[in-house]
């Protein structure tokens, strides 16, 4: 399929959430970075799943169960060939990216982390990839390092070699920051970072549903996901590892499934992936987060990803219009502060961008704007984005962020520029 | 004497309904009484008596005076402000037993109860409750 053929018409058909009204407009949803909208056939596949197919995996001599199991193994399969995984067994299914963090923080951080290594992190963490390490950090003596960042939000990667060192065991990144959408090098992160003999943690919650993903080709030694960002269900997420660190850390939970044996003297644990599923996992989600990534497969990542960077352009140059009064020829940088001649400024103007903008309008709070927008039945997050250190970097107690997935349209930013222009003359 | 709470807070239900519902109008109005809202002495606007929310920070003083309980507030948000303003019209001036006793019925009749249950993204929510302290505090002094 080739760009001209993304129809997003019968695209947004396929998202029955979208065609509804709030507040008496029709929704615009430009919260995608938080979660994206589900098509219906991931709703189709849990409602079936529930209704005829559900049984617990991986145990009875059913016929429901085997078919369950099937389903659910399939979906690690389709995972493994979208981020291009050697073998499915390397893809643990977890809550989410959240989980996947802690898992290797609690586990590979707590086996092979010692006083006085460090582990690298960003300052555009989301917390989630924050928290973890500190805690781990400060159980062991390890010590936190954090890679600085310019103006525009990317990182300077100077300071990241000179942070590198022998005691460096851990590099964990954020692949595309949440707040400012920022996509960093993680190529040029991981080659140096395994220069030194760390093992590197890639946070992919907001890259995958964007950029293509080659775990291979990356050579990446752990990659979170969640598949609530990738049109799928809430509650699934994926731990990529390679092989031989996934079996050298110790189990994460314990309970059912991640056992081979058990007596009252000795358990030994089963293989990976399984060691790190104990319980009943979250099954129907799972099955259905396979449709979501046949969604993404059908249209082609490429595709989506020229929509979403002509929705970003276009969403840009209208708010920077925004600033284009009489005052404006006078040279004045575009990115500069916002002040009441240059009422927007534009958080996150990184050169290598996905299809997030956060921005401030002058002398109005972002809650005001988030609720002056919603009233008009358009999505955005406000805030801090779970990224305090971030915010306090850039000198900022919060932003606006429009974030967009496959199904938005130029029109409906048309919209969203039309209910912000009339915020800034207020 | 002061005017009933149930009173004040009907009649600001009456002025909010000329907006028939419509949610740009009513955040334009109380963006507008956030304004009228007397300025807090800035001795008073310190951090403790800062009232925190994740999005939105309110800051709350209050004074007793002949039995009545007064309140100055302030907010950096401009929505959360107009709420403050109504909180203070409606519970300045009041007895402490009559703000313990009394219900807080016009946030929803006025289509803003989002803003009021979550705690975390909010100030206002804790203003309630703190209001609410005050009142009790001040309730045990006589």
């Amino acid at each position: 399929m080739n760009v001209a053929e993304i129809n997003i018409k019968s695209i947004r058909e396929k998202f029955p959430i979208l065609h509804q009204k709030v507040n008496g407009k029709p929704l615009v949803y430009f919260d995608n970075a938080a979660t994206t909208q589900k098509p219906q056939s991931v709703i189709d596949a849990l409602n079936k799943y529930y209704t005829t197919d559900n049984a617990n995996i991986h145990r009875a001599a059913h016929t429901l169960a085997a078919r369950s199991t099937e389903m659910f193994e399939d979906t690690r399969k389709t995972i493994q060939a979208f981020i291009n995984a050697k073998e499915a067994e390397e893809c643990i299914f977890t809550k989410g990216v959240t989980e996947s963090i802690n898992i290797v923080a609690q586990t590979w951080g707590r086996k092979f982390l010692q006083a006085g290594d460090e582990v690298i992190i960003t300052s555009m963490e989301h917390h989630s990839n924050i928290v973890p390490w500190q805690m781990i950090c400060e159980e062991k003596g390890a010590i936190l390092k954090v890679i600085p960042i310019n103006d525009a939000g990317e990182l300077l990667m100077d300071e990241y070699e000179k942070l590198l060192s022998p005691k460096t065991k851990m590099v964990a990144c954020v692949w595309v920051s949440n707040a400012l959408g920022t996509i960093n090098p993680v190529k040029e992160i991981i080659e140096k970072a395994h220069s030194v003999g760390a093992k590197v943690l890639l946070d992919g919650a907001q890259a995958c549903s964007h950029l293509d993903v080659d775990v291979q080709t990356l050579d990446c030694d752990f990659l979170a996901i969640s598949s609530h960002k990738l049109y799928g269900p809430t509650g699934v997420g994926v731990l990529y590892g390679k092989r031989e660190l996934l079996e050298a850390m110790p189990p994460y939970q314990s309970g059912g499934e991640m056992i081979k044996e058990v007596s009252f003297e000795r358990t030994t644990y089963n293989e990976i992936p399984y060691k790190f599923e104990a319980g009943t996992p979250n099954i129907g989600d799972v099955i259905a987060f396979k449709h979501a990534l046949d969604f993404i497969n059908d249209l082609g990542k490429e595709n989506i990803r020229n929509h979403e960077n002509e929705l970003l352009h276009y969403l840009i140059n209208s708010l920077l219009a925004l600033n284009e009064t009489d005052v404006m020829s006078s040279g004045v940088e575009t990115h500069n502060y916002a002040s009441p001649q240059q009422p927007i400024k534009l958080i996150g103007t990184a050169k290598e961008k996905v299809s997030v903008q956060s921005f401030i309008i002058e002398g109005m709070h972002h809650f005001d704007v988030g609720m002056m927008l919603d009233a008009r039945g358009i999505a955005v997050r406000t805030g801090h984005h779970c990224t305090q250190p971030l915010m306090n970097r850039l000198g900022l107690d919060g932003t606006v962020r429009a974030s967009f997935s496959v199904y938005n349209t130029k029109e409906e930013i048309d919209v969203f520029i039309e209910a912000v222009r009339k915020l800034v003359k207020k | 004497m002061a005017k009933k709470i149930t009173d004040i807070q009907n009649s600001i239900i009456e002025n909010f309904e000329l907006f028939e519902d419509d949610m740009e109008s009513i955040l334009f109005y109380l963006m507008d009484l956030g304004k009228k809202l007397p300025a807090m002495p800035e001795e008073h606007k310190t951090e403790e008596f800062i009232v925190k929310g994740c999005q939105s920070k309110v800051w709350l003083y209050s004074s007793f005076v002949d039995g009545k309980v007064f309140f100055e507030a302030d907010s950096n948000t401009e929505i959360t402000k107009g709420l403050v303003s109504l909180l203070v019209e409606i519970w300045s001036g009041q007895t402490p037993e009559d703000i313990l006793n009394s219900e807080l019925f016009f946030i929803e009749k006025i289509g803003m109860s989002r803003m009021v249950g979550s705690q975390r993204s909010n100030g206002f929510t804790s203003m309630i409750k703190q209001i609410k302290m005050y009142a009790l505090a001040y309730k045990t002094k006589l």
